[in-house]
């Protein structure tokens, strides 16, 4: 199976790409327009900067070639949402080329270009009625091109799931799929190993993860039957229907697009310096993949957890916060096993804000490391402060804090073996679940201050 | 003819009110407009706004800047805010702009009387003003003949004096060409010189705004006031004022001849253009011989540029935002398709099919690439051209004004635009006036083209000529205001 993507991200600067008007998602129709984004005849686009910054930005993280001087062209085709009858794009000098996405598996993906081009409108069908709303018009798009790299569904998603962490990390995305920020067109065909590339069909406008994954393993199955028996697969233009599960081909589209581009005379090519690119480059935060080897490698931290405190840039910017002169490692487990179970969909992942902030959480783990508390102590506090927002210090008692005296160890323990005269016997006659009781007396004792592990020790040792 | 120095003269005398003067252009425009067609749409109403106004700072005492209270007319393919912009076609018939151009701004905030809207030909596209859906513009020379393209409008209000200066936009010719035609200045600034935001697209790479006066004086002034750098426009890069700076003196200018500009060229122009070119020896120019030997592929390469571009530019004309839309459909398809062959005329028609065709694929690397190298190769020679001498002196157009309906073939119709459509390919600024008349009596114009944004040699030159002749070719038509 071989699988290449062309992938339209709607950056998030304030402004659209040739006018002042908003790019606010979900205003009343027809809110955020102008003569510009509304094709009025004489109106001229100005190029937003920002769009131009983003872009590069975009391609910097993709370990993209910047062209220092690209051009915009005209992209001509007849549809009421798009009002000057051509979309505004990039055809033969695009702003970014050759740049590599690297999936778990190792493979490289291989990025054929990046482009900046102008969103369209909408159309609306209301019973028989079709309205048109210009709001998204003039909305800035990258498209990124891969090259037909991906040989599964699953690397394809993989990619998207990438994309979308760095696009996020970057600042120039935020790649919200249910808003439209991210839209997907697969190209897909198949071939025996060894074999040139196959007749491909291209599914266009996907906009979600799971569509991704079902319409590629339907085309897998569409086409390998074909194959099969014998027939051939048509290039087309497919379109996926959910609620079927199946991809169908586009009526009306069989004449080929001629979009008739040429230079758009309206804007001038677009310059930059060196000196733009490499100080684009500089803002960038470290990106995930950079990151995630950096807390495998520097900070020790597992490879799984490593991948989850990567995938968004506010989580991974509140795990360093926490973590400044505490153990990482330390900060790590608290997030992943007791914050990410808390705090479970994605959105409230991306949109990072939980109730204890990093400072917080750094203070709960100095007390901590430093001994004033157990292990145990600190979990309860933490489940408490993530409830309420409060500190650990306003849920730990003077006692609490006295911290526990790890010489007084033995002596408690010989205590409790005296104590519980039957549950040593059991033990010592074979029972390894006598332990467990005991180590739960020394617990009780110690007003759950003491570490279980180091208790656990110290009674078998004794016994 | 009335100058715009006349003007203000006596608005700040107070010999006339600005009022006096609007209500009086105003009146002729109804009369002479009968005869010549050279408004599309007059605009009473905010005339006497901006005259109100303008009498009011004289009341106060204040100084006028030097358009202040001068009535003009504006090419009716510049925007004006709540003031139907036609662009002489059926498909913008009703179109009111919902902002205003910046030309038009500019003139507005400096005091300007804007008495009405000019004919041209439909979309700027033609060189008789004859492709206009509400009926040519007539030359007030003679009547049976044409106005010129495509600022035809413009420029017979100004010749017919229904107007003291009028704008224009020249895309290959539609500012210049009528000038000669009616005997009055035309200016084609560089390309950039002068905002194009809201000037309906014709073909962006080449159209550029710029005035029509009847003297050298008051092309140099409107441009002062239109030219600057706009933001909202990427190509613009504005240009310095000229008014202030001109000079009759052309002793040591070189100017280039060259013989490619002198071939088919009826006898009256040749004559009248010689007889210039010998006026400027005898003010102290040097002549010089130079060479232009891509002017034969101008006319190929402008054709194929100019409806290519609109071809694209004219796309957005569908019914479904504004202008003209087909009352009965079937579909999308056919609600567009019978919106753009109800609201376009034949010509207009013609260069979005030429247009469409040079894009399509398989044919793009044909004409369009072809015309793009063309273009270089232009341009080139301007380069070179302007290496041996200041300024090029060339017969506007090969002709004097044609009789109404002369033209056999689209394509001879083409041939008009022959000696001025190399300077829109290029970007460089030229300036038509008239430099005298053929044997029927009809003006003939002489272009003087120059180095980008030097916009001050070629009307030093003009303004030499003008005084070196007594004004003698700067004739009135004899009709609308004719003394004040």
């Amino acid at each position: 199976m071989v699988i290449g993507l062309e992938t339209h991200v709607e950056l998030s600067t304030k402004t659209k790409i040739f006018c002042p008007c908003s790019t606010q998602f979900g205003g009343e129709p027809n809110t955020h327009v102008c003569p510009v984004c509304t094709g009025q005849p004489g109106s001229l686009p100005v190029l937003n900067g920002k769009v131009v910054e983003y872009a590069v930005k975009a391609g910097v993280a993709l370990g993209c070639r910047i062209n220092l001087v690209s051009k915009m062209d005209r992209k001509h085709y007849v549809y009421p949402d798009l009002p000057k009858a051509y979309q505004i794009s990039q055809y033969d000098e695009p702003l970014c080329e050759k740049g590599r996405v690297t999936l778990s598996n190792g493979r490289e993906i291989g990025i054929t270009r990046i482009h900046i081009e102008e969103d369209a409108g909408k159309l609306v069908h209301e019973g028989e009625d079709v309205f048109i709303d210009y709001n998204r018009g003039g909305v800035p798009l990258i498209e990124i091109v891969t090259e037909p790299d991906f040989r599964s569904p699953e690397e394809a998603v993989e990619y998207l799931e990438k994309l979308q962490s760095v696009m996020r990390t970057a600042g120039v995305s935020d790649c919200r799929m249910q808003e439209g920020s991210l839209r997907c067109d697969v190209n897909v065909s198949l071939r025996l190993p060894g074999e040139d590339f196959g007749t491909r069909a291209e599914i266009k406008n996907l906009n979600s993860f799971t569509s991704v994954l079902s319409a590629l393993r339907y085309e897998y199955e569409r086409q390998s039957a074909l194959l099969d028996k014998g027939e051939r697969v048509v290039q087309e233009t497919r379109h996926w229907n959910a609620d079927l599960g199946e991809t169908m081909n586009m009526r009306g589209k069989e004449n080929a697009d001629d979009y008739r581009y040429f230079p758009e005379p309206d804007i001038t090519p677009i310059v930059l310096s060196e000196e733009d690119v490499a100080r684009w480059s500089r803002e960038l935060p470290e990106m995930p993949d950079v990151r995630k080897k950096r807390y495998i490698e520097e900070l020790g931290l597992p490879e799984d957890d490593a991948s989850l405190l990567v995938k968004y840039l506010p989580v991974a910017e509140y795990f360093e916060k926490a973590s400044e002169g505490v153990s990482p490692k330390t900060v790590d487990a608290f997030l992943i096993t007791q914050m990410f179970s808390v705090i479970t969909t994605e959105k409230e992942r991306e949109n990072w804000a939980p109730k204890t902030s990093a400072e917080q959480l750094n203070e709960l783990t100095r007390l901590l490391e430093s001994g004033k508390i157990s292990r145990n102590v600190a979990k309860k506090t933490l489940a408490r402060m993530l409830e309420t927002g409060q500190s650990a210090l306003s849920f730990l008692s003077p006692e609490d804090l006295e911290g526990f005296d790890s010489a007084k160890l033995p002596e408690i323990c010989r205590a409790v073996i005296e104590a519980n005269e039957k549950s040593a016997a059991d033990f010592r006659g074979g029972k390894e679940k006598a332990l467990k009781a005991l180590v739960g007396a020394v617990m009780r004792e110690t007003k759950g201050r003491a570490d279980a592990i180091e208790a656990e020790k110290t009674l078998r040792e004794l016994l | 003819m009335i100058r715009i120095a006349d003007v203000t003269r006596l608005l700040s005398e107070k010999k006339l009110s600005c009022r006096e003067l609007t209500e009086k252009y105003l009146a002729e425009a109804k009369k002479t407009n009968d005869a010549i067609n050279a408004y599309i749409t007059l605009t009473d109403e905010e005339a006497l706004r901006a005259a109100t106004k303008v009498d009011a700072k004289i009341a106060r005492g204040e100084k006028l800047s030097p358009i202040e209270g001068v009535p003009f007319v504006l090419k009716d393919n510049i925007s004006t805010r709540g003031i139907r912009t036609t662009c002489a076609s059926r498909m913008l018939e009703h179109y009111e702009p919902v902002y205003d151009a910046e030309v038009w701004r500019a003139l507005r905030d400096k005091g300007a009387v804007m008495l009405g809207k000019g004919n041209m030909d439909e979309f700027a596209m033609g060189s008789t003003c004859e492709h206009s859906y509400f009926g040519g513009a007539k030359n007030p020379h003679d009547l049976n003949r044409v106005a010129g393209g495509s600022s035809g409008g413009s420029a017979a209000a100004v010749a017919g004096g229904i107007a003291v200066y009028g704008i224009g936009s020249d895309t290959g010719g539609s500012i210049r060409e009528p000038a000669a035609f009616c005997g009055i200045v035309g200016l084609k600034p560089t390309y950039g010189a002068v905002s194009r935001r809201g000037l309906i697209a014709f073909a962006s790479s080449l159209d550029q705004i710029g005035p029509l006066a009847s003297c050298t004086e008051d092309a140099a002034l409107v441009f002062d006031a239109i030219c600057g750098k706009d933001p909202m426009d990427m190509t613009s890069r504005g240009a310095e004022p000229v008014s202030d700076r001109l000079t009759p003196d052309v002793r040591g200018l070189k100017l280039g001849i060259a013989p490619e500009f002198f071939e088919n060229l009826s006898d009256g122009v040749r004559e009248a253009v010689e007889r210039a070119i010998e006026t400027y020896r005898a003010l102290g120019a040097e002549i010089v011989d130079v060479s232009f030997p891509t002017l034969p592929y101008s006319l190929p390469a402008y054709y194929i540029l100019a409806c290519a571009e609109a071809s694209s530019n004219l796309g957005r004309y569908d019914g479904i935002r504004y202008g003209h839309c087909a009352e009965s459909f079937a579909d999308l398809d056919d609600m567009i398709c019978k919106t753009r062959t109800e609201g376009f005329g034949a010509e207009v028609r013609r260069r979005i099919l030429l247009g469409t065709y040079v894009l399509s694929a398989g044919y793009f690397d044909a004409y369009y690439k072809s015309a793009q190298r063309l273009r270089r190769d232009v341009t080139a020679d301007f380069e070179d051209v302007f290496t041996k001498c200041d300024a090029l002196v060339t017969p506007t157009a090969p002709m004097t004004a044609l009789r109404a309906k002369q033209h056999a073939s689209p394509v001879e119709a083409y041939h008009t635009d022959i000696c001025t459509v190399p300077v829109n390919i290029a970007g460089v600024p030229a300036v038509s006036l008239p430099c005298g008349a053929d044997g029927d009596g009809m003006p003939v114009g002489l272009q003087l083209i120059g180095r980008r944004f030097d916009e001050r040699t070629i009307l030093s030159l003009s303004l030499a000529f003008e005084r070196a002749t007594e004004g003698r070719y700067l004739v009135s038509a004899g009709m609308g205001v004719t003394e004040l």
